[in-house]
């Protein structure tokens, strides 16, 4: 192992960690503002809204991100008239925009799942509850529903996110330099695939540390009344640590 | 949009992606074969009563699930490569470029990653097992090795079928990845078509239906397999 070579890697690494990072997590944001109302129209009566929303997610769930991000990076170039009449093509010919788009769009099919399971997972005394004592729909979901929904997804959201970090990567192959663009210029310039894959793999592992953590801590915040002594002890130690 | 590009034969380039998804659909089949095995060595380990050999299950499955996938590709592409070059250099006096065989390559990453995966699945499923069961087993005076093939492996893999459906999902879809070191599978086939004929959006979203078809059809077959595996279990 050549620690010469890890030394001068570590920086540019680094140094593209905010790259990594903003593609999680405005896209993650994205995602979640779309999937919420596509969760709602998933758990609605009507069968042409949860129709609609399965759609959506069954296709997006079935296909590579690769691809999708292809498609909207490089297809769009196909119908450049259509775009620049459009005023759109400012748009799509950014590679960033496009990965954005590719990532939201994958994030929000399934962090639709996630939250359409949590919905229908909140007990039912609580939603009858709430509505014996007269609220309205609108007000059982934002006092009720959603709130209990969120902290039944945030385990499994959790692991969103990560799969959400890892996914930046592909953004890589649309040309956007992000952690693993940067290994892959110093791979091939240095011929030293191990060193810059422990720094570049360290790396993510941190990041998703942090996440799994931040994820853990959250949801003993979220659940005050779950919350027992041993919970509390070992979740400060591993803030310590 | 030319759909004409998409035809049989020297006309269009609907046998070169045919033939690529052929190649996806062998690589992803290879690299699940290979993540059962790697998964159920490593829910071995994480089960095992020595504290060294869970050590290593645990840190395979969290450096694979935690690391890009595409980090790992171009690892061992680039490092098997460099790996070859040496041998070569110093066995057979070889002077001058190997190119790392991308087939094996593929396999061996979508593998790996696969087998991280799978792990978790299988260990689950080995708990998921009522512990009288394997207390029978031993009362009736049957060996590890027997116990293991009547009593454990039929029941484990009937728990675990459901979410081997997902990882082999996941399989199938990881293999686009392997595109980006030259393997000639879905993506690389529509990347092909798709820079001599200037119709990106025609080949890709060929590329996406072919895939949008591989997932259903084994969702199917996932489904079928799991009504016959629990043909003989009382259900409500």
């Amino acid at each position: 192992m050549d620690f010469d070579a890890m030394r001068d890697a570590f920086p540019k690494l680094i140094a593209a960690v905010p790259t990594t990072l903003t593609l999680a997590a405005v896209s993650l944001c994205l995602g979640f503002g779309l999937a919420v109302p596509l969760a709602l129209m998933r758990v609605s009566k009507s069968r042409l809204l949860s129709g609609l929303a399965y759609a959506y997610v069954y296709v997006i769930r079935s296909t590579p991100l690769l691809v999708q991000m292809f498609l909207i990076y490089y297809g769009s170039g196909q119908f450049r008239a259509f775009f620049e009449a459009a005023g759109l093509w400012v748009l799509f010919r950014d590679a960033w925009f496009c990965a954005i788009l590719a990532l939201t769009l994958s994030t929000a099919a399934y962090s639709t799942e996630i939250i359409r399971g949590a919905i229908q997972a909140v007990p039912l005394g609580q939603v009858e509850a709430a509505r014996a004592v007269g609220m309205s729909g609108v007000l059982q979901f934002r006092r009720v529903v959603f709130p209990i929904a969120m902290r039944l997804a945030l385990p499994a959201y959790g692991n969103e996110i990560i799969l959400m970090v890892k996914s930046t990567s592909l953004a890589s192959t649309i040309t956007i330099v992000e952690v693993t663009g940067v290994a892959k210029q110093i791979i091939s310039n240095t011929f030293q695939p191990v060193e810059v894959f422990v720094i570049a793999g360290a790396i993510y592992l941190s990041i998703n540390f942090i996440v799994s953590r931040a994820v853990t801590v959250t949801e003993i915040w979220l659940n005050p009344h779950l919350r027992t002594e041993r919970a509390i002890r070992s979740t400060t130690a591993a803030a310590i640590h | 949009m030319d759909l004409t590009q998409l035809a049989w034969g020297d006309a269009g380039w609907g046998d070169e992606l045919a033939r690529g998804a052929v190649m996806t659909f062998v690589v992803a089949t290879f690299a699940f074969a290979l993540g059962i095995l790697i998964g159920s060595a490593f829910a071995a380990a994480k089960l095992s009563r020595f504290w060294g050999l869970r050590l290593l299950g645990d840190f395979y499955t969290t450096v694979v699930r935690g690391v890009p996938e595409l980090l790992i590709i171009f690892l061992v592409f680039f490092g098997g490569g460099s790996m070859l070059r040496y041998l070569g250099n110093s066995l057979f006096g070889f002077e001058g470029y190997v190119e790392p065989p991308v087939f094996v390559i593929g396999i061996l990453c979508i593998g790996v990653s696969a087998g991280a995966y799978a792990t978790e699945v299988i260990r689950a499923a080995v708990l998921a097992i009522p512990k009288g069961q394997i207390e029978a087993a031993r009362a009736i005076g049957m060996g590890p090795t027997l116990r293991l093939r009547r009593i454990l492996i039929p029941q484990a893999a009937r728990f675990a079928l459901p979410s081997m459906g997902n990882v082999w999902q996941y399989t199938l879809k990881d293999t686009s990845l392997i595109s980006v070191v030259g393997l000639v599978e879905i993506m690389r086939a529509a990347a092909v078509g798709a820079g001599s004929t200037k119709e990106p959006f025609t080949f890709y979203l060929a590329a996406f239906v072919l895939f949008l078809l591989l997932t259903s059809l084994s969702n199917r077959g996932f489904i079928r397999a799991e009504k016959w595996a629990n043909r003989g279990v009382r259900s409500q």
